[in-house]
């Protein structure tokens, strides 16, 4: 006999026989803040990101260079609206080798919405280019609509339920560590610093 | 880890020695349990959140096997390579075959208990394959040449000046430097290094849907990411228990898991990997290793809904002064003393013993496990089937004779009090096991019964 079939067929003998239906979770869908975009900020502040309310592109170019400079640092986007602030000029283009990822100062991506309870953003690697792009960048900045922010995880899995995709993560704030001691250090192995940019 | 023979009392008591160091460790721990209350405190529907993860999970251990089958589908659709192990030397074997088949003698591998549970580094050292852990607590007990001490924060026994002094030693960082920020630097730089240069990475899993075929990774630096998404080849590994039913019920787990842990609303990444990216290769190992037996034994497969949250170590008063080392198991804590007698009931007969029952545990637990019941009824099992820990049960054979005669008992009890005034030394010494880090009560002068026969009208 395979494992596979001697695991099943433990599994098979051993399981509960009672019947439990799998419980109704509807009633959390209902959870809802009175200010989900003042949340959002709120608990994005919380856990070491930083959120901005801006009206446009250009507002966002502004205050990213205040601290990026895509001719001396490399600078990425994934958003066409913002090309003029990377270092050529263009939209990212994916390159399946990874590892020409590692210089990347900042990355600006697009997200799909927000979720207000826990700060985070959902992207699916459609908005990535690459799935390492968030990851291995110095620095991330995100863009979302203020209507794309939603309230808790309930309504975010409504949101993608059915949806497809390779990978998709839930980022919530810069990389952080707290192993030596608990004392909290931004910046692990991932970016040390999460800019959410919300447009209205 | 080889502790030899020694149990948790005397682990225990090796890790008491410093005093000061118990003090620190406890207070940690405790520090976390009320940012865990704290945030806990914000969502009034969190108990109707713990009662529907622990339905979940029993809706799931009623159809593992379907689940199994269903997610194993769904995965093999999606272009994963789905493998099946048994036990732990199946898992190590067929992790090692996938490495093997790269040619390579490296690994970056992000934090999986699972891993820990089957010895997998021990086992590719000696196939001469070099493991190298991601996750920062990881590495720096890795560095140490120690297990992990607690399933979410591996180093939390570890001051920080020790780690400066170990990472002086392998990472080459000036002596005597212990600041946190420094020293996180340098791994950074150093593990960056690992991650662009390893063709294949493992991960843990921390979800795993049936419906979609797709696991979920939570960690809060991104090292399992980093690994994923640059290796070649992708090996996620675990145990059978993880799945859940659907899509929608990872809303019910992650909002319970990091809160319980860390009291963070979530971690910062929750990847949900479904398919291999282009040009890669991604497999997944679904591991038994005694779960399908503790499946059948009624009273403890409760068990297997924990999702490793860690909120019962943390609370639990014997293991923030008792340390994880002297667990000598991979899941240390309360749940890990339920777990680990499954496995191997002679060599943890001692485990379910280092509890004080007070039910902390399963006041914290997101996912409802009866955790101090599941310990009493170990307990019972294991004298029953004569594996407790000798020195009680001597102490417990007498204590039920004593207890099933008045005579004896009212006899015992003078006896008792007799000695503790006039012969402490024979209360107060190693051999009676409940003396140890305890002062023992000092006498009443009469017993209650002497007293209610002198007093009642
Ligand atoms: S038993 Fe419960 S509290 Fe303990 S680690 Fe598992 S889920 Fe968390």
């Amino acid at each position: 006999m395979s494992s596979r079939e001697k695991i099943l067929a433990a599994v098979g003998q051993n399981k509960i026989k009672e019947e439990m239906p799998i419980p109704d979770i509807a009633p959390f869908e209902q959870i809802a803040y009175d200010d989900p975009i003042a949340q959002y900020e709120t608990v994005l502040g919380n856990i070491g990101g930083k959120a901005h309310r801006v009206k446009s592109y250009e507002d966002i170019k502004a205050i990213l260079a205040e601290k990026y400079d895509g001719r001396t640092q490399r600078v990425i986007s994934l958003l066409p609206d913002l090309v003029d602030i990377t270092s050529t000029g263009s939209v990212y283009e994916v390159n399946p080798e990874a590892h020409q990822l590692a210089d990347v100062e900042l990355a600006v991506i697009g997200a799909h919405f927000g979720v207000a309870e826990n700060g985070s953003v959902w992207v699916t690697e459609e908005l990535l280019g690459h799935r390492a792009v968030p990851f291995i960048c110095q620095h991330l900045a995100a863009v979302i609509s203020a209507d794309q922010i939603i309230d808790t995880m309930h309504r975010a899995y409504i949101r993608i339920a059915d949806g497809k995709y390779g990978f998709g993560t839930f980022i919530a704030g810069p990389s952080k560590t707290a192993d030596i001691e608990q004392s909290l250090v931004l910046g692990a192995h991932g970016p040390r610093s999460m800019t959410v940019f919300i447009m209205e | 880890m080889n502790t030899g023979t020694k149990d948790h009392a005397e682990l225990a008591g090796i890790f008491n020695k410093d005093e000061d160091r118990v003090n620190w460790h406890d207070e940690t721990l405790w520090w976390i349990r009320a940012k865990r209350d704290k945030i806990v405190h914000q969502l009034p529907e969190w108990e109707a959140l713990r009662e529907t993860a622990s339905k979940i999970k029993f809706n799931v251990l009623g159809n593992m096997d379907t689940y199994l089958m269903e997610f194993e589908a769904a995965a093999k659709a999606n272009g994963v390579t789905v493998h099946w192990a048994a036990d732990a030397k199946e898992h190590n074997e067929i992790v090692h075959k996938l490495i093997a088949e790269q040619g390579v003698t490296q690994m970056v591998k992000s934090k999986s208990m699972l891993t820990e549970e089957c010895h997998l580094n021990e086992y590719l050292a000696t196939h001469g394959i070099e493991v190298i852990d991601s996750d920062l607590g990881e590495r720096i007990v890795q560095l140490a040449g120690e297990p992990p001490s607690h399933i979410v924060l591996p180093c939390i026994h570890k001051k920080k000046e020790e780690i400066g002094d170990l990472f002086h030693m392998h990472l080459g960082t000036p002596s005597n430097m212990a600041d946190p920020q420094f020293l996180t630097e340098t791994a950074r730089g150093s593990l960056r290094e690992t991650f662009l240069t390893r063709k294949v990475a493992l991960t843990g899993v921390n979800f795993a849907v049936a419906e979609t075929g797709e696991f979920v990774v939570c960690t809060n630096e991104g090292n399992a990411d980093m690994g994923a998404h640059l290796a070649k080849v992708h090996i996620a590994c675990m145990g059978i228990e993880k799945l859940i039913p659907k899509r929608e019920h990872l809303g019910v787990f992650l909002r319970l898991l990091t809160r319980s842990a860390t009291g963070q609303p979530q971690t910062t990444y929750s990847s949900h990997f479904a398919k291999p990216r282009a040009g890669q290769e991604m497999h997944i190992v679904l591991v038994d290793n005694g779960r399908s037996v503790q499946l059948g034994r009624e009273d403890f497969r409760n068990s297997l809904k924990c999702i490793r949250c860690g909120a019962c170590m943390n609370t639990c008063p014997v293991y923030r002064r008792s340390g994880g080392h002297s667990y000598h198991t991979a899941v240390a804590g309360p749940i890990g003393s339920i777990l680990a007698p499954n496995l191997d009931m002679k060599k943890y007969a001692d485990l379910p013993f280092a509890s004080t029952l007070c039910g902390s545990c399963s006041n914290v637990c997101p996912v409802k496990i009866d955790i101090h019941d599941q310990l009493y009824k170990w307990r019972q099992v294991l004298v029953k089937e004569g594996y407790a820990p000798t020195g009680k049960k001597i102490a417990m054979q007498v204590m039920a004779k004593t207890l099933a005669s008045p005579t004896m008992y009212h006899a015992a009890g003078k006896m008792g009090r007799l000695t503790i005034k006039y012969a402490p030394f024979a209360v107060s010494n190693k051999l009676n096991p409940w003396y140890k880090e305890r002062d023992m009560p000092s006498a009443p002068k009469e017993s209650f019964g002497e007293w209610y026969a002198k007093n009642r009208k």
